[in-house]
């Protein structure tokens, strides 16, 4: 018979074997498309007739740009191990600096917009279906299916137009996707036998709630945690560059306007990082011991 | 809610024909500029008013819906072909390539999704031709879309492979394209279907994002997120309520995609 901390230790390093797999993955199809992408290694630098063959080749070599797709590969993954994390070459500025100096905005934007979406969202949708109150449910959901048909960036715009705070958009994207998926399974659970019985039995509405479908509807519950941090990243792009938040969102439009591949790849490495951390966080929390005891 | 549904499917129609018919309908071409007329009011000849660049946005409302419209559909095609054709391999071959194929699954799903088409849309030239900025925009739509409808697909296929009717059809002699045409394509249809209709409008609000952050469709040619960037011009707001004209049909198209699709049979 397995021990619970032998099953958790297992199953930490399954997902993070998995999640360090999909990085490495992730990393080469990046190197793979920066590498291949059109203007890779193309620098003004270049341009000056100062400079001799010689001294070209130099700078080429420098930058990696003779070197083959997996020698490429291997020297990108060399420097990501080692902390170097390369220069945007349109900002003039070491990644590592950049993303220490614009990562607190974002976490500050995303954690926010998570905060408010979740509340409203599993809130509204306990209202509405603990306390079956057709107003909480009526409006919510009407809230929540205009919310789900304007894209992000109308939301952000329409914030700067009204003066409001740029972040709350982030909670207002999170939160239709929360209410709608949370009423979804807190209903479904509300009407398994064994809480009917419950409430036939006089068991306070918060009692059913917290002993007999948060339990049933948890593991679900916490994988939409999982997949909301994704859907708040996103959401952040569009409101990073409209209400002017200097975060990785902003910072990732700067790059693919000004095709600064190195810097995508390395945002790109990071937030799948972020992503798969949350996705693997939420999906061992959901599981329990004996399902892989058996 | 039949009557609901009825009355999306209805304005869906009528929106569909707009854009289709965008060259009969609409008063001037989408790039004439009426010079002496610029950014001016509605009126009996421009009915949206004009942009600061003295073009008809009524006209260029029904070309931007041309292209939002049709072109979500084909990336929606595109990428449930990819799905289907990745997913559905994964799920019959099984072993090491269905082990790659989630993985590669997990890992376009771990990327955000905006941040998933800016980041591909910035390995492609920027600087091209409007047309070929309409190509790129939804091709990296219908290219980057299939990975959460290949999970669905892959788990159908996989179920269908191990179900009872498959095992009496290869019973039976059934073997090879026999096999794949005559029991498992028309078994998946449904599924691939409904993930075809939930496509469209999730590229619709996703073109107009990256056409509001400046990396979709390229001027002059509009599109419903090219269109929304008008809305950037804060001093007009409130003098100027036509302006939203866009964001309006926007979010009805969607709406009556969302009512429309509540009940999914109606489309398989």
């Amino acid at each position: 018979m397995r021990t619970p901390g032998r099953f958790w230790l297992r199953a930490l390093a399954r997902h993070t074997a998995r999640m360090l797999l999909v990085l490495m993955l992730g990393g080469f199809l990046g190197a793979t498309l920066a590498r291949m992408a059109p203007g890779f290694g193309q620098d003004a630098e270049e341009l000056d007739s100062r400079l001799s063959r010689e001294s070209v080749a130099a700078l080429r070599q420098a930058r990696g740009e003779d070197e083959s797709l997996p020698g490429f590969y291997v020297h990108f993954l060399g420097r990501m191990v080692r902390g170097d994390l390369g220069q945007s070459q349109t900002l003039q500025e070491p990644v590592r600096q950049l993303l220490a100096e614009r990562f607190p905005e974002t976490l500050e934007s995303v954690g926010l917009g998570l905060a408010l979406g979740w509340a409203a969202g599993l809130g509204l949708a306990i209202a509405a279906v603990m306390w079956r109150s057709a107003w909480a449910d009526l409006t919510a959901g009407l809230a929540a299916s205009v919310l789900l048909c304007v894209p992000a960036a109308v939301l952000a715009l329409l914030f700067v137009i009204i003066q409001a705070p740029g972040r709350l958009v982030i909670g207002l994207i999170v939160f239709p996707k929360i209410f709608q998926f949370a009423r979804n399974l807190l209903l479904r659970a509300a009407s398994l036998p064994h809480v009917l019985t419950a409430r036939a039995k006089g068991l306070g509405g918060l009692r059913v709630l917290i002993r007999h479908i948060l339990p049933v509807a948890g593991p679900q519950l916490l994988a939409l945690a999982g997949v909301s941090v994704s859907l708040a990243l996103a959401a952040a792009i569009p409101v990073e560059v409209l209400c002017d938040l200097p975060g990785i969102g902003q910072l990732a439009w700067k790059a693919a306007m000004g095709r600064d591949l190195a810097l995508l790849v390395d945002l790109t490495m990071i937030v799948t990082l972020i992503t798969l951390v949350a996705n693997t966080g939420a999906e061992l929390l959901a599981r329990r011991p004996r399902e892989g005891g058996a | 809610m039949k009557w609901a549904r009825r009355a999306a499917m209805t304005f869906l129609v009528v929106v569909l024909a707009a854009g289709l018919l965008a060259n009969w309908i609409a008063p001037d071409s989408y790039a004439r500029q009426f010079r002496d007329l610029p950014d001016v009011a509605p009126s009996s000849q421009h009915w949206l008013g004009t942009d600061d660049l003295g073009r008809d946005r009524f006209s260029r409302l029904l070309y931007g819906t041309r292209i939002s419209v049709l072109l979500a559909p084909a990336a929606a095609l595109v990428s449930s072909a990819l799905a289907a054709l990745i997913g559905g391999a994964a799920g019959f071959a099984g072993g090491w390539l269905e082990g790659c194929v989630m993985a590669a699954t997990d890992l376009f799903l771990s990327l955000p999704w905006l941040f998933l088409l800016i980041t591909a849309r910035a390995f492609l030239p920027l600087n091209v031709s409007p047309l070929a900025s309409v190509a790129i925009t939804f091709a990296l739509l219908g290219c980057l879309g299939w990975a959460a409808a290949a999970r669905v697909i892959c788990a159908d296929a996989r179920a269908l492979c191990d179900s009872d009717i498959l095992l009496l059809a290869r019973a039976s002699g059934s073997s090879g394209w026999r096999l794949l045409r005559r029991h498992v394509i028309p078994n998946l249809m449904p599924v691939l279907s409904a993930q075809f209709w939930i496509s469209i409008p999730v590229f619709i609000l996703t073109e107009a994002n990256l056409g509001i952050l400046g990396l979709g469709v390229a001027e002059p040619l509009p599109s419903w997120g090219s269109l929304l960037r008008e809305l950037e011009n804060f001093s007009a707001f409130s003098a100027q309520p036509w302006l939203f004209a866009p964001l309006l049909l926007l979010v009805l198209t969607v709406s009556c995609f969302h009512v429309a699709l509540e009940n999914r049979e109606v489309w398989t």
